[in-house]
């Protein structure tokens, strides 16, 4: 997604901006901006950061200190510990990993499936489920919860463990819509030429299909990661185990014992590893954003 | 030469091994079909068990009286009277359309325009971007506790910046009529980066003559915007606003983390009443019935928006 580095035409054109008056008034709405931004979307950083770094008093004095007067490094310790923020932050790692490698795994299989095996009824199967993009996710929590509770025939309670976030991340009609579509645009012949040097169905899948579908994967796995880690209703349903709860659930529940320092902190700590995934990952969840054939 | 020769060869190759396969035996196409049902095993249960099956059972709970233990008995339409009687199932939904509407007046504007001006912006591109991002990124619980401190009308950030420049403070989540307003600018400050990043794309790709075209016709700043700008992006937009629709009336986490559904239930949404219905009050049946009347509402506004834009590309 380079393109938007590129400088294309856009409403106002060039000529116009070199005109003396404009130019003026261009500088002044970037003088407006740049620190606007920074007020709106840094700005309650900073402020999670240094309010975990004061003292029990001045975090909720009235009116707040800009700086903290003292630097207490001991709130992010006792957060770390105290708050199980660590526990927290590795179980919302392992439930995101498990949670991508089963999507990669069983979606990527259904969608090849579909898109170059073509089983009879398959186009029944993925007309049902695109169907449940149709379905509001919060609306499926409660009968979704009362199954994961006791699962149908064999009969077993998923609820506090990773397979409640694991299994029904697979179910998601926007990931196989996604891939078959992408599988669609590789063509027959490259398929038929491997079948005909002996390459079976897997033996394609894996030389041929996953190689050229590098970049749907990564859009499909930055979308597995981001929702485990935002997800509220379903983790909230599902882990009321504090030891097995995610960042979210975690905050949600400490929230009305811990003093306001060392929460601060932990709200802090907790924002960081998608930041630092967001940083790397940039060019990648930026350009994924309109993969899903946003582009009209 | 010899690479065409080569793929010349494959494609009668080729030919001839569909020819084959068009006549091939059952016991092959069997085969094929059983190794593509493999291959759709791992998925097809997981969508059965995760989203089928509790599509089914959200029908059918919905006429049933149940209970965690399992107990079920068939009540017929009385869930759907039930909740119809209560006075929170109407103000629940006038909770969750005003959340809608401000969400479309925030949510849905905001980050149209700031798209449209960062889209002029010829420095500092990455910044903006980056920035405009970084909500979406963060926990939303962690956000929604920074934001609700922010609100605390005694020590909270808003009312000290407002009260050093002399403006009149506000109750923000504490008041019924500044609750509903605190909770959209809250939603419209973390997710606004989609869409900004999405318009952004959008608007890259308008082709540059139209608005040249436009400015021979000596249209000005407002009316290239509105005839070529907007007409541009009008699938992009229509679409990210059913999208919103869809998603605003689900809202559950900004009124359940900030405003607790208060203050006198003025936020209590249709969502957030499922859920109280279902774990505070233990009635799956009620919950289950206006989970329905929901879904009803929401697949049916998806699919009217589909059927129209389907239209739309055939006209």
């Amino acid at each position: 997604m380079a393109h938007y580095e590129t400088q294309t035409r856009t409403l106002i054109s060039a000529a116009q901006l070199s005109r003396p008056r404009a130019k003026a008034f261009y500088w002044i709405v970037l003088a407006i901006f740049i620190p606007l931004f920074a007020a709106i979307f840094i700005f309650p950083l900073y402020w999670m950061a240094t309010g975990g770094l004061k003292s029990a008093q001045e975090v909720i004095q009235s009116p707040p200190t800009w700086f903290p007067r003292a630097l207490h490094w001991s709130n992010y310790v006792d957060a770390w510990n105290h708050l199980r923020l660590s526990r927290l932050l590795l179980n919302t790692t392992i439930y995101a990993g498990g949670a991508l490698a089963f999507q990669l795994v069983f979606d990527v299989a259904a969608a090849y499936a579909l898109s170059k095996l073509r089983p009879v009824f398959g186009n029944v199967i993925l007309f049902m489920m695109l169907a449940t993009l149709m379905i509001p996710a919060t609306v499926l929590a409660l009968p979704t919860f009362l199954t994961v509770f006791n699962l149908p025939i064999v009969h077993v309670n998923l609820t506090n463990s990773p397979w409640a976030i694991w299994l029904p991340s697979v179910a998601n009609g926007f990931n196989i819509f996604l891939l078959k579509r992408f599988f669609d645009s590789i063509p027959e012949e490259l398929l038929a030429a491997a079948a005909i040097d002996g390459a079976g169905p897997l033996r394609a899948l894996w030389s041929i299909v996953l190689p050229i579908s590098r970049p749907i994967l990564g859009v499909v796995s930055i979308f597995a990661v981001v929702a485990v880690w935002k997800d509220f209703l379903w983790p909230l349903l599902v882990l009321n185990n504090p030891a097995k709860q995610t960042v979210n659930i975690g905050l949600y529940e400490l929230q009305q014992g811990a003093p306001q320092d060392v929460f601060t902190a932990a709200l802090f700590i907790s924002s960081i590893p998608m930041i630092v995934f967001f940083l790397i990952f940039q060019r990648n969840i930026m350009g994924g954003l309109t993969a899903g054939g946003l582009k009209g | 030469m010899a690479t065409i020769n080569v793929s010349h060869a494959r494609s009668i190759d080729l030919r001839t091994d569909r020819a084959r396969r068009r006549r091939a035996p059952l016991a092959s196409r069997l085969r094929r079909h059983a190794i593509g049902y493999l291959f759709l095993a791992g998925a097809v249960i997981c969508f059965g068990f995760f989203s089928w099956w509790p599509i089914i059972r959200e029908l059918i709970m919905s006429f049933q009286k149940t209970n965690f233990a399992g107990d079920t008995t068939w009540v017929g339409m009385k869930n759907f009277t039930r909740i119809r009687h209560d006075p929170e199932f109407w103000t629940a939904w006038r909770a969750s359309i005003e959340f809608s509407l401000l969400a479309l007046v925030f949510g849905y504007a905001v980050p149209f325009i700031a798209a449209v001006v960062l889209n002029e912006i010829r420095h500092a591109r990455s910044y903006f971007r980056l920035l405009v991002y970084l909500p979406v990124m963060m926990p939303p619980a962690a956000a929604a506790f920074l934001w609700k401190w922010f609100y605390d009308p005694g020590d909270g950030l808003f009312n000290t910046v407002l009260r050093d420049l002399h403006l009149p403070t506000s109750q923000w989540l504490q008041s019924t009529n500044t609750a509903m307003i605190s909770l959209v600018l809250f939603s419209t400050w973390i997710n606004m980066g989609s869409g900004t990043l999405i318009y952004l794309a959008a608007l890259q790709n308008i082709p540059g003559e139209l608005y040249e075209a436009a400015e021979i016709e000596g249209a000005g700043l407002f009316r290239k915007l509105w005839h070529v700008t907007i007409p541009q992006t009008r699938l992009i937009l229509s679409l990210l606003l059913m999208l919103q629709i869809v998603a605003t009336m689900q809202v559950f986490l900004e009124p359940f983390i900030l405003s607790g559904g208060g203050p006198e239930g003025k936020t209590t949404t249709v969502v957030y009443l499922i859920y109280e219905y279902a774990f505070h009050f233990n009635n799956y049946g009620s919950a289950a019935a206006l989970g329905f009347v929901l879904l009803v509402i929401l697949a049916g506004f998806g699919g009217a928006y589909l059927w129209l834009s389907r239209r739309g590309d055939e006209a």
